[in-house]
């Protein structure tokens, strides 16, 4: 039955072209790609590789960047969420959590870039008043060489995942009586949360964690709107390096697609490390008993940070608002001199080409995404069997392994073969991506419903089939919709796989976006960037109004499921 | 790594063109015949808007009058396409490249052709390319020192120009050496793009040539001479400049373009540009104020002309030919050198071109930012493209950390 | 009327090495067989088993014969058991009607007249469109009993149907249901704790104990 082949070939889907693009990497970064010429075994690629001007900052930032986006975003979340009172601050932020996941990498990239650039919103804002500028001040705000403003925009975009995958969990924890039993011992409610609630959650979002280790260590696009230039990140040298015309360079870029394998893992190593490590020390503070001390910090660390974060993330879009209307804007002006829909009318007839890309490419990709993680967990339903831990690692394969790493072997793999670049290679990259995080989403809503529904129907005659269409479907229409919103949010913001697959021949939303970059000119950047960003927030409108249009008269669907 | 060469005997080719001269109008006609319906990918930087708008334009043109289909691959760098044109031979698609028409010039033509990977002569076949009149302009058939021998056909000029704020300055520096002087009294108000970049690559050899004390050896391959004696007043004179620039030298804007906003956004005073018309065109846009002067260095700056050419495994080169034709028509070429749209020099030889036609040249607006052509004064000629490869590595090998 | 029998022949339900349930006994048509028990005494697994819903986990010997035929190995949907849950499990995403519409078998005529005599014989006549989440507790096990008599079952399954109602509702609930399951000539199998459903179902009592 095709069902029962269903979760075969997710696995066979997302391992196959993972494990096929790292050899595929490996046997150049080695010398051997007799396409090229390459028929031997040598190191020559690596001593290339090692020669490069600035490989050792490249290294150090990807990896830092990593670990030090992981950290404070997972920081940041946790004392969010041990502060929490339900105030209606907290309900607003967690209401935002969906519509900020969506928006895109680049998106968020340039929002904050707009803002803290010398010459951005923050500074005209501030200036001459508060700070005395009567020009923009010469600081490396962004593309610094630390990489620090590429840690910022991560963190921006990170936050939201890991709330919203903590928000996913929490639920298992009854964290209600563990915060009742905390308290009624004396602990203070953000420290009751910190000691009674958090260690019990960090195992449930790990996995999601490293894959925001994996991502922070290896993003490209994000990296070539915020980070350093003089070198880049490795990840965006190994781009370079792939596409330079001189081909013999596609050994040392195999070679560097292999270090980036090796920077992330070291990235992985170093923060299981951590984990050791703090859980040996926070043993120490969870058993010491102490139950005010640094609460109010905690309290207000908590509060301040995600406020800050979110409003920068909002500010952001405002900016790209704003930017996208401006006519000529002198510095220090609070705004511009005049507004003008020029970068929309001028981008108006550019837009239907890209934006019917992006839909045909992000339509299908979540649409067979949706039919294979069905098929996937409705077989799961019909034969009791529930997969292992390691089922769920292997799903999270193409969120660990760096994308830059596996795409590229792809793409010699492919050409090897023969494959052109066409539209349906583009649909299959985002589908790596698309199926990890529809699965993923579906599948917490499909297990949770009660078993009964089906047995029911069941027993009233109705056949595996009819009980999956009449019951199980409907029932699970709004969390269904939610996941498709997912799925489509991720693929809109795909970079790297729509330029590597599609030869640039399929331009999205997301590859205009980026490709605007290079010429800095805010206005035309802001108009795309808002589209790229409202694109997948139009996926979210509908799958929370849908259910509410379709369910107008029956109460109990309203809710959430 | 070697690369495996086939000498295609050019002369040969050459001399079988004028064959086709034989009955043009027959010939064309079957070209364009073949054209109709094509799809061509032409690949084509695209890091500024306003070029982009012109393309997008050129393709509803040659859909309208054609029937074929251009799509805008747009490009971040010429050499992408190149990598995969060279790609696709490695890997024997000799057919069905994946790229109809590419915007280039300079060393991606020069490895193009070094590796056999353009389709031609093709350039005399098109019927508007008489208008060039290249007995007279031989820069037209001219690619940095290179003949390009029919491979690929002028679309537009370029030319360095300097441009400011008159509001936040008053002297300009006119000179290489004078800028350096300039930049030190004005810390953090110059930059150029970041290298490999054209337009900053273009920086350095304007420097080179106003430092070096050979400059005949810049217009012969740079294997024949002394690269670190004949370019060793280049570095001296950038490690002295770069702590002066902006963000001291350690960050470079990605582009030209990206170098005009920053002059917009008031970070620079001073910028340079390929398009002595960009200046201009930009203060119509609302991204530079209106108080921005343009103006050229003493003893002249690099100028060029610009290509358009066909990769050999093309499935797509009719469609090509006739893109690129209507590229040199009289229509195509004015309206990109109007400043409202592009604002590109043409490349056709407006002296020899009927009045009428040469009228649709014409513009009343002698805009403040434009310089009028006579003021552009003297044009340096571009050294051999193998100049502009090597100074890029040696840049990043001295400046990269 | 067709008069229905079940028969459970040497029933053993274990878990791993441990006996769960210990079962042989014939419930002829219109009677109600009430099994008894503690929590943790099995007799939802029974009842799981019967209806076939049984995790792969557990061990069983015996034979389920509806009117003859052994259905031990039947998939849920081809066995011809119905099943009344302690909650009502009305569909929230159909209308009282569709609720209904949904137990009927795909081959039933005069559905949409069945529909209505359905609703006017529990007193709900009219309420075929309504949201059933606008009923109240007693509505919705009317219309829950309903919607399985429409689904024709050879026999039923009652899995605590009424613990989750009212004090006051019980009672006459117990009666309706008990009423339409001997009318209807259908044997039952009730799975309870409390002493007056078995008391008012009037069958046989069989006690497990663990």
């Amino acid at each position: 039955m095709l069902l029962r082949l269903a979760p075969v070939a997710i696995v066979l889907l997302l391992v196959g072209p993972v494990l096929a693009g790292i050899a595929m990497a490996a046997l150049p970064a080695f010398g051997y790609l007799p396409a090229l010429g390459g028929e031997t075994l040598t190191l020559a690629p690596w001593r290339a590789l090692f020669a490069e001007p600035g490989l050792a900052r490249s290294v150090l930032v990807s990896f830092a960047s990593g670990l030090v986006t992981t950290a404070v975003a997972l920081a940041v979340v946790l004392l969010f969420l041990a502060a929490s009172t339900g105030s209606r601050l907290d309900r607003w932020i967690r209401r935002l959590v969906s519509p900020l996941l969506s928006v895109p990498h680049a998106a968020a990239a340039f929002g904050l870039a707009f803002l803290i650039a010398p010459s951005g919103l923050l500074a005209r804002w501030a200036s001459p008043g508060l700070t005395g500028w009567t020009r923009p001040p010469d600081l490396q705000l962004v593309n610094d060489p630390l990489g620090l403003a590429l840690m910022g925009g991560l963190i921006l975009k990170e936050i939201p995942f890991l709330l919203l995958m903590s928000l996913a969990a929490l639920p298992q924890l009854g964290p209600e009586r563990r915060m009742m039993l905390a308290r009624s011992l004396g602990y203070r409610p953000t420290l009751a949360w910190l000691k009674g609630v958090a260690p019990a959650l960090y195992p449930l979002i790990r996995l999601p964690v490293y894959a925001v280790i994996a991502y922070a260590s290896s993003v490209v696009d994000m990296a070539l709107i915020l980070g350093p230039t003089l070198p880049p990140t490795l990840s965006v040298s190994i781009l370079g390096w792939f596409q330079d015309p001189d081909l013999s360079r596609r050994f040392m870029a195999s070679a560097g697609a292999l270090l980036q394998l090796g920077v992330t893992l070291a990235a992985l190593a170093v923060w299981w490390g951590l984990e050791r490590l703090a859980a040996r020390l926070g043993r120490r503070w969870l058993e010491g008993g102490g139950r005010r001390r640094g609460e109010r910090a905690l309290r207000l660390a908590g509060r301040s940070l995600i406020g800050v974060t979110t409003l920068a993330a909002l500010a952001g879009l405002a900016a790209l608002a704003l930017f996208s209307v401006a006519g000529f804007w002198r510095f220090p002006d609070a705004l511009p001199q005049g507004f003008t829909l020029q970068g929309w009318s001028r981008a108006l007839p550019h837009l239907a080409g890209p934006v019917a890309t992006t839909l045909v490419v992000a339509g299908a990709a979540t649409l067979l995404a949706l039919l294979l993680a069905l098929a996937a967990l409705e077989n799961e339903q019909r034969s009791g069997r529930h997969p292992g831990s390691a089922a769920l690692a292997l799903l999270y394969l193409p969120l660990i392994v760096p994308q830059i790493a596996f795409l590229f072997g792809l793409v010699v793999l492919l050409e090897a073969l023969g494959m052109r670049p066409a539209l349906g290679l583009v649909i299959f990259g985002h589908l790596l991506f698309v199926l990890p995080y529809v699965f993923l989403s579906l599948s917490e809503a499909y297990r949770r419903l009660d078993p009964r529904w089906a047995r029911l129907a069941l027993t009233l005659g109705a056949s595996p089939a009819r009980v999956f269409w009449r019951v199980r479907l409907p029932l699970l229409l709004a969390p269904l919709l939610t996941a498709m919103a997912v799925g489509l949010a991720i693929s809109i913001g795909q970079y790297l796989p729509t330029q590597l697959l599609g030869a640039g021949r399929h331009p999205t939303v997301t590859t205009e976006a980026v490709a605007l970059a290079a010429g800095g000119n805010r206005r035309l950047i802001g108009v795309w960037a808002l589209l790229q960003a409202s694109l997948p927030l139009l996926g979210f409108l509908v799958a929370v109004g849908l259910p509410r249009l379709l369910w107008t008269n029956r109460r109990d669907m309203r809710g959430t499921p | 790594m070697p690369k495996p060469h086939f000498a295609i005997p050019w002369l040969a080719l050459l001399a079988a063109a004028p064959l086709h001269a034989a009955s043009p109008d027959a010939d064309w006609q079957s070209i364009l015949d073949e054209a109709r319906g094509q799809t061509v990918y032409w690949h084509a930087w695209g890091g500024d808007s306003r070029t982009n708008d012109y393309i997008a334009w050129v393709g509803r043109r040659v859909d309208e009058r054609f029937d074929i289909d251009l799509e805008h691959v747009k490009l971040d760098d010429t050499s992408n396409a190149v990598s995969r044109v060279l790609a696709e031979k490695q890997a024997g698609n000799h057919d069905d490249g994946s790229v109809d028409l590419i915007w280039l010039n300079g060393e991606n033509f020069a490895a193009m052709r070094d590796n056999d990977l353009l389709y031609g002569p093709f350039a005399e076949r098109l019927p508007h390319f008489p208008l060039t009149h290249p007995e007279h302009n031989p820069e037209v058939v001219t690619d940095f020192t290179l003949p390009t021998e029919g491979y690929e056909s002028p679309w537009g000029k370029a030319q360095i120009t300097f441009y400011y704020d008159g509001d936040a300055l008053e002297a300009p520096p006119r000179s290489i050496e004078a800028l350096l002087d300039w930049a030190r009294e004005h810390p953090g108000r110059f930059t150029y793009p970041r290298i490999p970049d054209f337009t900053g690559s273009t920086f350095l050899k304007q420097a080179l040539i106003a430092l070096t004390e050979d400059r005949d050896a810049l217009y012969a391959p740079v294997a024949e001479s002394d690269f670190a004696a004949v370019t060793a007043p280049l570095w001296d004179y950038l490690d002295a400049l770069h702590p002066h620039l902006w963000r001291s030298g350690r960050q470079f804007p990605a582009s030209g373009p990206e170098m005009r906003n920053r002059l917009g956004d008031g970070e620079l005073d001073l910028a340079f540009t390929f398009n002595p018309a960009e200046p201009a065109a930009a203060v119509a846009d609302l991204e530079l104020p209106p108080s921005v002067r343009s103006y050229v260095l003493e003893g002249g700056t690099l100028g060029n002309v610009h290509f358009v050419a066909i990769p050999y495994n093309s499935p797509h080169q009719a469609g090509a030919m006739v893109v690129a034709d209507f590229l040199l028509s009289v229509e195509a070429q004015a309206r990109k050198q109007d400043l409202e749209v592009w604002g590109d020099p043409t490349v056709l030889d407006l002296t020899r071109l009927p009045a009428e036609k040469r009228a649709r040249f014409d513009t009343d607006d002698d805009h403040p930012a434009l310089l009028p052509p006579e003021a552009l004064g003297e044009t340096l000629a571009e050294p051999h493209p193998s100049w502009m490869t090597a100074l890029q590595d040696a840049w990043r090998e001295r400046y990269v950390r | 009327m067709i008069a229905h029998h079940l028969e459970l022949e040497r029933v053993r339900i274990a878990l791993g090495d441990t006996p769960l349930v210990e079962l042989d006994a014939r419930i002829g048509p219109g009677e109600v067989l009430t099994v008894m028990g503690p929590s943790g005494s099995g007799k939802s697994t029974l009842l799981a088993w019967i209806a076939g819903f049984l995790p792969p986990a557990f061990t069983v010997a015996g034979r389920i014969r509806l009117d003859g035929h052994d259905i031990t190995g039947l998939p849920a949907e081809r066995r011809g058991i119905g099943l009344l849950f302690q909650d009502p499990m009305l569909f929230p995403h159909l209308s009282v009607g569709g609720n209904l519409r949904f137990g009927l078998p795909a081959a039933a005529t005069d559905r949409e007249g069945q529909v209505t005599r359905a609703l006017a014989e529990i007193g709900l006549g009219g309420f075929a469109p309504r949201d059933p989440a606008t009923l109240s507790g007693g509505q919705k096990a009317r219309v829950a009993l309903m919607r399985l008599l429409l689904s024709s079952p050879c026999a039923v399954l009652l899995d605590e149907p009424f613990s989750g109602l009212d004090a006051h509702l019980r009672h006459e609930m117990r009666r309706l249901v008990f009423d339409h399951l001997r009318r209807a000539g259908l044997p039952s199998l009730l799975v309870t704790h409390d002493r007056e459903d078995a008391e008012d179902a009037g069958g046989r009592v069989i006690e497990l104990s663990h």
